[in-house]
Order: structure tokens, then sequence, then C-alpha cells
């Protein structure tokens, strides 16, 4: 991976409500791994913000067609890519 | 709340995984899907059976079983736990996964959600790894097409390999013909060659070499290749599963043992650990699992989730999202009380009408008057109480809380609360759990199952008793009716009701999440784990059914209860009413005993008493104290809650009384199945012990601060 892209990798939880990334890398070890590959989220999974609660913590990702809300703290293992 | 015979009460604990049927001719059929794909839709409307089916994830929390005759032939349909997967990251996951695996059924029916059909294919091509003998059920093809998604069932089903059924179970739609392929499975057997998954060369070259070691020495019904994956994984879990059902230790097994060092081997020199073993299996799936819906599912509607966006935006906005759900927990419990008293009056009347009629009788026929006294004064009484005041609000309240549920808001309320929960240290899913504790304590212990973390499920375990069960949420009501209602005239009486209903239930959840974060700081020390919650599409509930079910179903576990818990406590307790010893009653004796701690903690020893032998169940509390009180020779003719009021006034209740119940009420042990329930799901006495004092000293202590307060402002 070139210098250049990786200027733009992000962690979810730092993409505005709306946006779209790609995933780029998984940070996250053990069970919450698992879980989020469960999900789909292999690299270059499309994921996009949808909505906050109602404390700003957790945000609901739209993840291959199926709502998924994340904690800031499990959402920042993801790194993404702005789309 | 999706709580039936089958899942609560006694009937919650004590579910194998292994079914034990006579009959040769039965074809066992598991039911798999991810949650909330309407799996229990399918399996009531096949089997007839009344269990609940859920708008949230993981509402099947134990194995269901149901029968469906179709040819004139019998299958039994098994409803496993709804999973994303069988990697058994839960012991949901390993439940299903060992159901599919070593249950031996005769086919396996994977439901999946047709509007969300990629997600759902990872299961599929995860359990088509395990055995060959599947049927796929895509459900929710009418709404589906409500939102613009077309699928293509007959290329699915030539892409997998195996029968393809496209069906929507709420209208009965395409179960004739799922189970017309599920019958050609396991009677015309057909033998079913699959889409086999194929993994990178090194991989395939360790499977190759466990695969051929395991052949000669796993049963035929085990699939090789799958265990051969899953030893290359290192997943423990399996070793134990294939110990207990098939009575196979590899770990005894050294030549077995080498090869899958060997094969390890072959990996590690390929600079494939286990993480990346994982990742490389698991992104073979789902990218297989994105190839397939690509070429299955097109889309008619581009933004075919609008409408759920928008509602989400409300219910769930910074601004709306908790006082909403305030409001919409103080209508339904204001429906519930304003719609609770005329048909509770009507059973009273009824009830005890037939108890006079009961004892003239009795009279008539000349018995003995302690035989009238077991009879009609303590069993048929328990039971007239029983019945008249807690099935009214509870057929009323559940319903309506269904309602909520298969809309898909629950989901909503958990996510709304999880940043509370985060606070203490707990996990968002509680708040799942808590809203089954409605129903019954011993399924929300249960249903803390969906969450995976074994350090946030013993605090969810431990604090659902601060939710008030079907037995005391109608304790409850009856005393705030009776106590607070009647203070204020006219229309605000219920409105007034309301309020303090829905306080009580406030100060519960804040208990819950209070008594959370002192177990995080304490003896669960630990910091949030992670999790993820899904927020399913909203579904136009079948307002109908629901009624028709909830209330059939409530209706049968309060009579039920009644008549198992509710008697036989009856009769025992006209017996310590009346059993003297040195002239008083053996139940005086000890409230006597109990008179002054109780005084401390707000209560008298009768109602401390009650709370005693209220063990067995919290509905007969307040029948018990009833009893203590009438038994001590005041008025006898009670069938009306004015009249109550005013027995309880006699027997020295206050307002300050009342509040105490309350809290006790809300605040105490939990009942013995919910203790059997908790020691079944920990393992652990110790853990049940402290799920038995946590709430008792809380509530003692509670009592004990209001009481003191109340007394030294002088206000009582």
């Amino acid at each position: 991976m070139n210098t250049n892209v990786t200027n733009n990798i992000i962690p979810l939880n730092t993409i505005k409500l709306g946006s779209s990334c790609k995933v780029n890398l998984l940070t996250a070890e053990g069970i919450i791994r698992r879980r989020f590959l469960d999900l789909g989220l292999i690299n270059g999974t499309e994921v996009t913000a949808l909505a906050k609660s109602p404390s700003g913590d957790p945000i609901a990702y739209l993840i291959r067609g199926a709502v998924i809300a994340l904690r800031s703290e499990d959402a920042s293992k993801i790194l993404v890519e702005k789309i | 709340m999706g709580l039936t015979n089958q899942s609560t009460g006694s009937n919650a604990i004590d579910k194998k995984l292994n079914l034990n049927y006579t009959y040769t001719d039965n074809k066992i059929i598991a039911l798999a899907g991810n949650p909330n794909v309407g799996k229990s839709t399918v399996f009531n409307n096949l089997t007839g059976l009344n269990q609940h089916t859920g708008n949230w994830p993981g509402k099947t929390v134990t194995n269901a079983t149901g029968k469906c005759i179709h040819k004139n032939k019998e299958f039994i349909l098994v409803d496993i736990p709804g999973t994303y997967s069988l990697m058994a990251n839960s012991v949901e996951e390993e439940v299903a996964r060992d159901f599919i695996c070593f249950g031996n059924p005769d086919a396996t029916i994977v439901i999946v959600d047709a509007t969300c059909l990629e997600r759902n294919l990872n299961l599929v091509l995860q359990t088509l790894e395990i055995t060959n003998n599947v049927v796929v059920c895509v459900n929710l093809m009418d709404e589906a097409k409500r939102k613009g998604i077309i699928i293509d069932t007959k290329k699915l089903s030539s892409i997998l390999g195996i029968p393809v059924i496209g069906t929507s179970a709420t209208k009965g739609k395409g179960l004739e013909e799922l189970m017309d392929s599920v019958y050609n499975l396991t009677f015309t057997k057909i033998v079913q060659t699959p889409l086999n998954i194929q993994y990178n060369y090194i991989l395939e070259k360790a499977i190759t070499l466990i695969q051929n070691i395991l052949i000669p020495t796993l049963p035929q019904t085990i699939n090789t290749r799958w265990v051969s994956l899953k030893l290359l994984e290192n997943e423990k879990t399996l070793l134990n599963s294939i110990y207990k059902y098939i009575g196979f230790n590899i770990n005894e097994k050294p030549e077995i043992s080498q090869i899958i060092t060997d094969a390890r081997e072959i990996l590690i020199s390929n600079n494939i650990d286990d993480k990346l073993l994982r990742d490389e299996i698991v992104s073979t799936l789902v990218t297989k699992a994105e190839n397939i819906s690509k070429n299955v599912v097109s889309f008619s509607i581009e933004k075919y989730n609008s409408t759920d966006r928008k509602i989400d935006s409300i219910l769930t906005s910074k601004k709306f999202g908790i006082p909403l759900m305030i409001l919409l927990l103080g209508i339904i419990f204001w429906i519930t009380l304003t719609g609770a008293n005329i048909p509770s009056e009507f059973l009273s009347k009824v009830l005890f009408w037939v108890q006079a009629k009961l004892t003239d009788f009795f009279l008539w026929l000349g018995t003995p008057i302690w035989v009238e006294g077991i009879l009609v004064q303590g069993m048929y009484r328990t039971l007239a109480w029983v019945i008249s005041v807690m099935l009214p609000p509870m057929a009323i309240f559940f319903p309506l809380f269904t309602l909520l549920e298969d809309l898909g808001y629950l989901p909503r309320v958990a996510f709304n609360l999880d940043n509370f929960f985060k606070k203490s240290s707990a996990c968002g899913k509680q708040a799942l759990t808590m809203c089954m504790g409605f129903g019954c304590n011993a399924a929300g212990i249960i249903g803390c199952r969906i969450i995976d973390s074994p350090r946030e499920r013993l605090i969810a375990i431990i604090t659902n008793n601060f939710v008030p069960c079907n037995g005391r949420f109608p304790t409850l009501i009856a005393i705030i009716t009776m106590f607070f209602a009647g203070m204020f005239a006219g229309p605000f009486q219920s409105v007034i009701s309301t309020i303090i209903l829905t306080s009580v239930i406030l100060l519960g959840i804040f208990m819950t999440l209070i008594i959370s974060r002192i177990l995080s700081m304490t003896i669960l020390k630990g910091v949030p784990s992670s999790f993820t919650l899904e927020l399913p599409p909203y579904r136009k509930p079948q307002i109908g059914k629901i009624i028709i079910r909830s209330i059939l179903d409530r209706t049968l576990f309060v009579l039920g209860r009644a008549v198992i818990v509710a008697a036989p406590a009856g009769i025992i307790i006209w017996f310590m009413a009346n059993i003297n010893i040195e002239g008083i009653s053996l139940l005086t004796h000890c409230a006597t005993f109990l008179n002054p701690f109780a005084h401390l903690i707000g209560l008298d020893g009768y109602i401390l008493m009650a709370f005693i032998l209220g063990f067995p169940a919290n509905e007969i509390v307040i029948p018990i104290i009833i009893m203590s009180y009438t038994a001590t020779g005041s008025i006898l003719n009670l069938d009306s809650l004015a009249e109550l009021h005013n027995l309880l006034i006699t027997n020295g209740w206050t307002w300050c009384t009342a509040v105490c119940v309350m809290l006790f009420s809300l605040m105490h042990w939990p009942c013995s199945t919910t203790c059997l329930t908790i020691n079944k799901e920990t393992q652990s006495l110790k853990w049940t012990f402290i799920s038995f004092l946590v709430p008792t000293i809380t509530g003692i202590t509670i009592c004990f601060l209001f009481t003191t307060t109340v007394r030294l402002l002088g206000l009582a």
C-alpha cells in the first residue's frame, strides 16, 4: 500500500454520519475480531454510518444490508478508507 | 414479551439437546437461521405450537421442539438458537453447531432473510460445511418484494446445489413447498451434492492431511472435512463436543494429535498463524456469499430502507429517543392500569360469589369446619385472588409489550440505553434481557446467553431480578391502585397511578445500572467488552395474532401457576394460620419473631413472612398477607380492592408501608425457579447465592433508609 492511501485511513468511529467507507484493516483481536468477521467485515467491505444513539455512542452502521450498532471503542478497531 | 409456557417458569430449565424419540419413522429436522429472520414464525406455522417469535436478535434461548405432520409422515422440528455463525463464538452458536453436527438431524432447514440475503448466506455456507442435508428457506419474500428486492431462488438453488424455497411465513406462503422438499430429502434418499467451499491451496493440503486420518475413526454421520478444518483452527469447544456426543477423545490419540501438529506446521511454515487462518476461512466464506448474492439478488428500488431510517431518526434521536421511550412505557402502563380494573373487579365478584356458594355447599354437606377451611378459605381463595388480580393486567400488558417487540422497537431500547450500560461496565444487550425479565425472571436469565462476555453475563443475571416479573407486576399495580390512586379524584387518578408505576420501573432500571456498576468495581471487576447489536428492520406486527396468542398464553401461564403453586401454598398457609401452639397460630409465632426486623424496614412480621413463603412464586405474596390478617379475626368478604384497602389499614398499613412493600417486592430474593435457573446457567452455587443476596441486601437497605427518613421526618 502506498503512503498516499495510508493518509486517508481513519478509524471507523470517526467517519461522518451519512458517509460511506471501505474496510482497510481490522486491528481488533480475539472475540470482537471474530464478531466483525461474522458480520462480513473483511477488507474492501463497504460501511455507511447511519445514526447516533441519544448519547452519541454507539453508532449504527449499515454493513452488507444489515444495521449494526457498534460502540466507539470497537468501531475504532476497524480502519477504513474514505470513498 | 414473547414468553410462553414453554420458555418460562419451571419449563425454562432442563432443556436438553438430545432428543430421544422412540419412533424410528420420525424425521428430525433442525431449524437454523440468523436471529430475526422469522424462524419461530416458520416453526409456529409448521408445528402449531405456541412458541413466540421476537423481532430482536437471540430470541430462541432453548431448543424448542414441535411436531409437524406432512404427507402422513411425522417430522420433529427443533428450533435451534438463531445465530449469525456456527463458529462457536458464544454459547448459542455452540448449541446450534452441536445440534446440527451431533444431534443427527435428518435434515437442516436454514431460514434466511430475503431482505438481507448476503449476510444470511454466510450461515448457509457454514451449515453446508457440516452437513449435506440442507434445505434453504428464503423467508420474508413479501417484505423483500415491498422493498423492491428480487431474489432468484431457482438460480440460488442451482448454485448451492440444494433445494431453495421462497416463503412468507406470516402468511403461511411457501411452507407446503418447504415441507415437500424436506419430505423428498428425508424419505427418497436423494444424495445431495451441494456446493463445496474451496480454501486456498495450503489450507486444502493441511485439511486433507487431517481428514485422511479422521475418516476411518469418526462415525460416518460426522463431516470429517469440516472437523479437520476446525481441528486446524484449534477449536477447543469442538474437541469437547466430540468427546461429549461421540465419546471420542482426540487428545488421547497421539497419532491424531501428531497429524494435527504436522498439519499446523504446514500452515506455520507458510506464515499462516491462527489469526490469519481464521481471517482466511471467514474471508473465503464472506466473499463466496457476496458473489452468490450478486448473482441472485436484484433491486428495483434504490433506497429500500429509507422509511426505517426516518423512524429511527426520531425513535433514537438525541432529543426524543429517551423521552419517547419513557412515554411509550407510560402509555402501556396506563392502558394496563385502566384496562385491568373492569375485568379484575368482574372476576373477583364472580370468583368470590362462587366462594360463598362453596362455603354454603360444605355447610350443607355437614363436613367438619376444617375441610371447608382448607379447601375454600385456603386453596380456593388463594386461587381466586391470584386469578382475579394477576390475570387481567397481564392479559393486557403482554399483548402491548409484544406489539413493541414485534415492531422491532426493543433493540432500539438497547441502542438508546447502551451508553448507560457502558458506564456501568456492562453490556447493552442487558436491556434486552431485562425486557424478558418483565415476563419471567427465569426466562430473562436464560436470555442472558445473548451476552458473550462471561463477566457481563453474570452482571445481567445478578441484576435481572430488579425488573418486576409477571408475579410481582400486578402486586405493584394492586398496591398503587389501593393506596395512591384513591388520593386523587377524577380523571387524573389513572395518570397518577401510571406515573407511580413508571417511576417504580424506572427505579428498577436505575438500580440495575447502579448495582451493575458496583459489581463491576468489586466482585466482577472489568472493563466493558465489545459487542455488536443488530437493529432489525421495522416490521408490521400481526396485531390480531399477537392479541389472541398472548392473551391465551398469559391466561394459560397465570392459570397454570395458580394451580401449581398458589393452590398448594394456600393450603399450607391455611394450616399455618390455623394450627395453634399455646393459643397462638404458627403464622403469628413466625410473624412475631420476624416483626422487630420487619419493622425496621417498614414492613411487619406478616408481610415479611409472606415474602418468605412467597419464595416458590411471587404471585402468592399478597394472598398470604390477606390470609394472615383475616385469620387473626377481622373481615372476611374481600371482593373488592376497596375492602382490601380497609383490611390493610386496620392492620396498621400506612402509605409508608405500601411504598416499602412495593420497594421490597421490586428488590428481594429471586423466586425458587429463578434461583434454580441461575444455578443451572452459572453452574455455580456461589453465583446463585450472590444473585440471591444482592437484590435482598439492596432491598433491605433501601427500605430501611426510606423508612428511617420518613420516620425521622415524622411523615408517617
